[in-house]
């Protein structure tokens, strides 16, 4: 019983890195009908925002050195502007584009970062120490948490919590809601069309950098294709979820965090080292029954 | 005094002619109808006034500036609106919601939010499910729903695009009613496409017919009211010839009562 209360609290806080990168690939499909494979790229750039530039195998914390309350901040700078200079750089010159060619184009956004983070930061992981205080177990009962994951669990739902006031709440979440669902009927009605994509874009880096730094301070780690396996399993969260929804979103990467923590704790020995092969199998039985995902958009319809 | 003038505006969709050099013009206050059959080009022509899709030539002016090649949503802050075909409601959006998009480009907060709360006085029927997704109204309150949305942008021209699509005729009634209503008050200006010229020629100021992209006949309504010069242009020769006019009837169920 034990064990499986610490799986599910492992689960959750999986889920919610999942659940949040996630939301940032659904925000901009929402609207652009982009599946932005340069997610994860975005997440790498985060982390690697945090060291001097240089490509020395010992890494020097720049903005990783900063206490909490400018760190947060200035890596979340960092990761917008990076996502802003996307949007401007690559895909506002290809609006009116058709979607295989936007996700082409994000596949390209994605390497160009991973090499341009290749060619000034060399090849070889570096190892940094973000918060390492947060690897403490906590203790509840007989159940043992490590810190991090309930900070995970509780920043993802401060997140979530903030971000659905956003959309309801403020003009801006109701343009970019409307603009979602229906974008030239938002722009018939006077939405301007780039400040609403613009906004997506910045909240979907502001969620890409917490990501990064929940990340980071699990794993400890940085390379420069560190984003790409976060943005995978992402990507299957909003497949399963059902693309075009955030609730969606949400409601995916915690399904594939759960399945992805489960299966490797209760897959036989043998099976073990083929989980990701079961996680993948059971998302396809999932699409099998409800092929639209778990909650279907009606947006995704296209309209002739 | 003019407000609308398109001159010679063309649309292409890859090799496909929408629109081959099309002209028509729109006083303030009028009542100015498109009519004709699926596929003329009705609905491509309000869609390039209102910036939807790109021209191939010509010029859009609105009150004398040239606005063809701007953007929809710098289209709609000079005052036209275009409710499109299908109505497009935001179906997740809430009624209310719904509504406040099209407030938020206005500068004048406090005027659009009395503009706001006259528009659900006008409508119980929205103000009663203010705060339902919009996706659950019916057809007919989903029209009445985008036709206030657009008049919340503050609009002078009302572009409707088929208002009278998938409604029931009692529903249909009821949308011309509440429009001829706006221009009795606010002294809205209306530009229509319609497939048939039932209805229209009651109220209309003037009609064109538009087949083929291209416009067959421009004349004042109150000459028309026979409806034999429409139906020529309509149809491109003389319906009584063949069993078209039949046909047409069978499909639309409605056509005005001179074309059968």
């Amino acid at each position: 019983m034990v064990a499986f209360i610490q799986n599910c609290v492992d689960a959750l806080s999986l889920g919610s890195l999942y659940a949040l990168a996630a939301l940032g690939i659904g925000l901009l499909f929402g609207m652009l009908r982009l599946i932005n494979f340069a997610h994860g790229d975005f997440i790498t750039i985060g982390a690697f925002g945090l060291i001097v530039p240089s490509r020395n195998d010992m890494a020097i914390m720049a903005v990783g050195s900063l206490p909490v309350v400018l760190l947060v901040p200035a890596a979340c700078a960092i990761v917008v502007a990076a996502a802003l200079l996307s949007d401007r750089l690559v895909f506002r010159p290809l609006r009116t584009a058709s979607a295989p060619t936007l996700m082409v184009a994000s596949f390209s956004v994605g390497y160009i970062i991973q090499n341009t983070i290749l060619v000034t930061y060399g090849a070889r992981p570096k190892t940094i120490d973000l918060w390492s205080s947060l690897g403490e177990q906590l203790h509840f009962g007989a159940v043992r948490v490590p810190r991090l994951e309930v900070v995970t669990i509780a920043v993802t739902l401060v997140l979530l919590a903030t971000l659905t006031a956003f959309l309801k709440r403020t003009r801006y979440g109701v343009q970019i809601r409307a603009a979602a669902e229906d974008f030239l009927m938002a722009r018939y009605l006077g939405v301007r069309a780039n400040l609403a994509i613009g906004v997506a874009f910045a909240l979907s880096g502001l969620l890409a950098a917490i990501v990064s730094l929940l990340f980071v301070s699990e794993t400890g780690t940085l390379t420069n294709v560190m984003g790409v396996p976060l943005m995978l399993y992402a990507f299957i969260a909003t497949v399963v979820g059902g693309m075009g929804s955030l609730v969606g979103a949400v409601v995916g990467g915690y399904t594939v965090g759960f399945l992805g923590v489960m299966l490797q704790a209760y897959l036989p020995d043998g099976l073990r080292s083929f989980r990701d092969a079961f996680v993948f199998a059971t998302v396809v039985f999932v699409l099998l029954l409800r092929p639209a995902g778990i909650i279907p958009t009606k947006a995704l319809v296209q309209r002739v | 005094m003019m407000m609308l003038e398109v001159d010679g505006l063309s649309v292409r969709y890859g090799r496909l002619t929408a629109l081959r050099g099309i002209s028509l013009k729109v006083d303030e206050g009028q009542i100015v109808c498109i009519i004709g059959p699926n596929g003329a080009g009705k609905s491509t022509t309000l869609a390039a006034i209102a910036g939807g899709v790109g021209i191939q030539s010509g010029t859009v002016r609105w009150r004398n500036q040239v606005i063809s090649g701007l953007v929809p949503e710098a289209i709609s802050r000079l005052g036209l609106a275009l409710v499109p075909e299908g109505r497009r409601v935001f179906s997740t959006l809430s009624v209310e919601e719904n509504l406040l998009v099209g407030t938020y480009q206005r500068r004048d907060r406090a005027a659009s939010s009395k503009d706001l709360q006259r528009a659900l006085e006008l409508f119980p029927g929205l103000r009663q499910r203010i705060r339902q997704p919009a996706g659950r109204l019916s057809g007919g309150e989903q029209q009445m729903l985008v036709i206030c949305r657009a008049l919340l942008t503050n609009a002078r021209l009302l572009m409707m695009d088929e208002p009278s699509l998938g409604l029931a005729p009692m529903i249909i009634d009821q949308v011309y009613e509440m429009l001829l209503d706006l221009r009795r008050r606010n002294g809205l200006t209306l530009l229509i496409n319609e497939q048939s010229s039932e209805r229209i020629l009651e109220f209309a100021d003037h009609v064109y017919v538009l087949r083929n992209g291209e416009i067959q006949l421009s004349d004042s309504a109150a000459n028309l009211q026979d409806g034999k010069a429409i139906e020529s242009a309509y149809f491109g020769f003389d319906a009584r010839a063949s069993n078209l006019d039949l046909a047409v009837g069978a499909t639309h169920g409605r056509v005005h009562p001179e074309l059968r």
